[in-house]
């Protein structure tokens, strides 16, 4: 808190989110204790939860913080799966194979910021698209995938069942948190004010000094890890790696109904999305199509009518902040004014 | 190889009536339509069902399906795209993502996963062809589309520039604004332009199901067909969409000689390419300068 004078202060923490923050690092540990009392096949629901909440998480980062739309970031998690096979297949062992995998694919992401990161617009969503389309028909090519028939991460047999189970839940649940946590100092120091700007007014970062392709880049990057690994542990959880699913643009569908459901540009309404995502999964999943007709639906409908999303609705409402990125004014006397992010 | 090369570049017919209507709503409205291919799948599938259930063959149900999706475009634009445009540029992917999707999943619902085709429907006109002098083959309904492509090119650009509506879209594509301070209603404007993008797409939707198939979730790829197509010609270029039509068209066929895969490959792979080609002719900083490559502490620096 800074005092400026005649008692306004300038506030980053509040006592709620100080709280939030708290009970969020109690939630963690308690979490990780579940795999001693849950079941399998909760274990793996969690784990799959896990998952979401990073791919929410980061389409957020990139569209929500970065003004980025991009409807191809399933190559990310099409990739990550992949090089977790190759690598895995060359004697890595799997667990490993996963972050190396990761780490291959944010390299390769570099050099295709290059180049991607000049379009504007529907024009750098729709080329992500052709991008993941182009590097599905090229993974296809390789003879250890054989073309659609996909392959299996085989080296995971070495471990049993149990382990194997309860070891990936805590690598979701340490990636969920490190990656969380990454975004969450990323969006808090000048990086994160800067990616701010340029989603506000481009030019007007600019302007100001803001080195806007470097930042997007570093955006970009940090996306395309984050997604390779939601992919490389999805691959560990599915076992089965099939192109057609890893690079369908479904992947995109979730994580933009997630982002518009939960609210678009705040933290905390990429985990909200995730958790509301998960809970329909859970229970209209079975309904088939219907359910993917409803997901649809229901993203249209927000981005027409609640367009910050349930979370964006909430902080407007109730002025409560959880995760605070931006800073907030408190002035003597019952009135506050918020800087809006 | 002659065969390949003609049959590339009708191919690029296709897609220009395909990108038309893309580039059209883009450079009227600055709206990516997501839905478009999955629109032009779902007018192929009105089409199959009135040639399947009531016997109306492909070009007579085209007179009942166009108009229908001349008003399904100004409802779409009345009641969706305005509102999604007010929220900003990026508002409107999202929303007509979200519009494709429930599409594609309703004609799953609908229509099962058969893929269907109109080709019984039109006698013989999906396969036959014409053959020219040197064992060199031209299908009938390549020219037609081709044809149909030119003509229909011609006409939004006869309509755009003689018609009083299609001066007050052209002037409502440079400036809303202002062309709402000389009386022009921009909202009835754009419903307009979305009607006659509809109609093309309509008229795409017939030519999909009668040279090829189409299953319900054809129209992504069908979209990424367009959108390379406008691209390659040039967003908002009603004559440079067909010359990005053909060299698709071209580029396809090509890399299908090299490679079963080499269809979809060639395709992507020339976006791409001439879109990187672009950009670098425009400026791509990072390959222009060299010399900054050079100097670390620059790039070490923080983006701020």
């Amino acid at each position: 808190m800074t005092l400026v004078s005649n008692g306004i202060s300038i506030e980053r923490w509040t006592s709620s989110s100080r709280l939030a923050l708290g009970s969020m690092a109690a939630l963690l540990a308690l979490l990780a204790l579940a795999p001693t009392v849950l079941g399998a096949g909760a274990i793996d629901r969690m784990t799959a939860l896990f998952i979401y909440v990073i791919l929410a998480a980061m389409w957020n980062a990139l569209a929500g913080f970065g003004g980025l739309v991009s409807v191809g970031q399933q190559v990310f998690f099409g990739l990550g799966a992949y090089f977790t096979i190759r690598l895995a297949d060359a004697g890595l062992d799997p667990f490993v194979s996963i972050f190396a995998a990761a780490i291959v694919t944010g390299a390769l992401s570099v050099p295709l910021s290059l180049f991607m990161l000049r379009l504007k617009g529907g024009e750098f969503a729709i080329g992500m698209w052709v991008v993941a389309e182009l590097a599905h028909l090229l993974v296809n090519l390789d003879r250890l995938i054989q073309g659609e028939t996909g392959t299996s991460l085989i080296s995971l047999n070495l471990y049993d069942s149990g382990i194997r189970r309860a070891a990936i839940y805590w690598l979701a649940l340490a990636s969920m948190a490190a990656l969380l946590g990454a975004l969450f100092m990323l969006m808090r120091s000048r990086a994160g004010a800067a990616m701010q700007a340029i989603r506000d007014n481009e030019e007007a970062a600019t302007s100001v000094g803001v080195r806007v392709i470097a930042t997007k880049r570093l955006l970009f990057v940090l996306a395309a890890f984050g997604i390779a690994v939601a992919g490389g542990l999805w691959l560990a959880t599915a076992t089965t790696f099939q192109p057609k699913t890893y690079f369908s643009v479904q992947w995109t569908a979730y994580m933009i109904f997630m982002v518009l459901v939960g609210g678009i540009g705040k933290f905390e309404g990429a985990i909200l999305g995730a958790v509301l995502f998960f809970v329909i999964e859970t229970f209209f999943g079975g309904a088939g199509v219907w359910y993917l007709i409803g997901l649809g639906a229901t993203a249209l409908i927000f981005s027409l009518y609640l367009p910050r999303g349930l979370w964006g609705e909430i902080e407007r409402r109730f002025d409560v902040q959880l995760l605070p990125v931006g800073y907030r004014l408190q002035l003597p006397g019952p009135n506050k004014i918020k800087w809006e992010e | 190889m002659i065969n390949s090369l003609l049959q590339g570049t009708l191919l690029g017919g296709y897609y220009a009536v395909i990108a038309c209507g893309l580039s059209f709503m883009f450079s009227v409205m600055r709206i990516i339509n997501l839905a478009h291919g999955s629109l032009a799948v779902a007018a192929a599938y009105g089409l199959w069902l009135l040639a399947a259930k009531a016997g109306i063959p492909p070009f007579v149900g085209l007179l009942i399906v166009l108009p229908v999706m001349a008003v399904l475009g100004w409802l779409l634009q009345r009641f969706i795209l305005e509102r999604s445009a007010r929220g900003g540029t990026l508002l409107p992917i999202l929303t007509t993502f979200g519009l494709s999707i429930v599409i594609d999943n309703l004609l799953f619902e609908q229509f099962g996963a058969d893929t269907r085709s109109l080709a019984p429907f039109i006698g013989n006109l999906s396969y036959a062809s014409w053959q020219l002098p040197g064992h060199i083959f031209v299908g009938k309904l390549a020219v037609m589309m081709m044809a149909t492509a030119i003509l229909l090119l011609g006409a939004l650009q006869f309509f755009l520039s003689r018609f009083a509506l299609g001066r007050a879209i052209r002037a409502t594509a440079e400036d809303p604004d202002t062309a709402g301070l000389v009386g022009i209603d921009a909202r009835r404007v754009n419903a307009v332009a979305t009607a006659i993008t509809m109609v093309t797409i309509g008229i795409a939707g017939a030519f999909l199901g009668m040279r090829a198939t189409f299953s319900p979730y054809a129209g992504g790829p069908q979209l990424l067909f367009a959108f390379e197509t406008a691209v390659i010609g040039g967003a908002g270029s009603l004559w440079g969409t067909l010359a990005g039509g053909i060299i698709l068209g071209l580029a396809q066929s090509l890399g299908a000689q090299l490679h079963p895969q080499g269809f979809l490959i060639g395709g992507h792979a020339v976006f791409l390419l001439v879109l990187f080609a672009r950009l670098s002719r425009f400026g791509l900083p990072q390959l222009d300068r060299l010399g900054a490559f050079l100097n670390f502490r620059a790039r070490l620096r923080s983006p701020t």
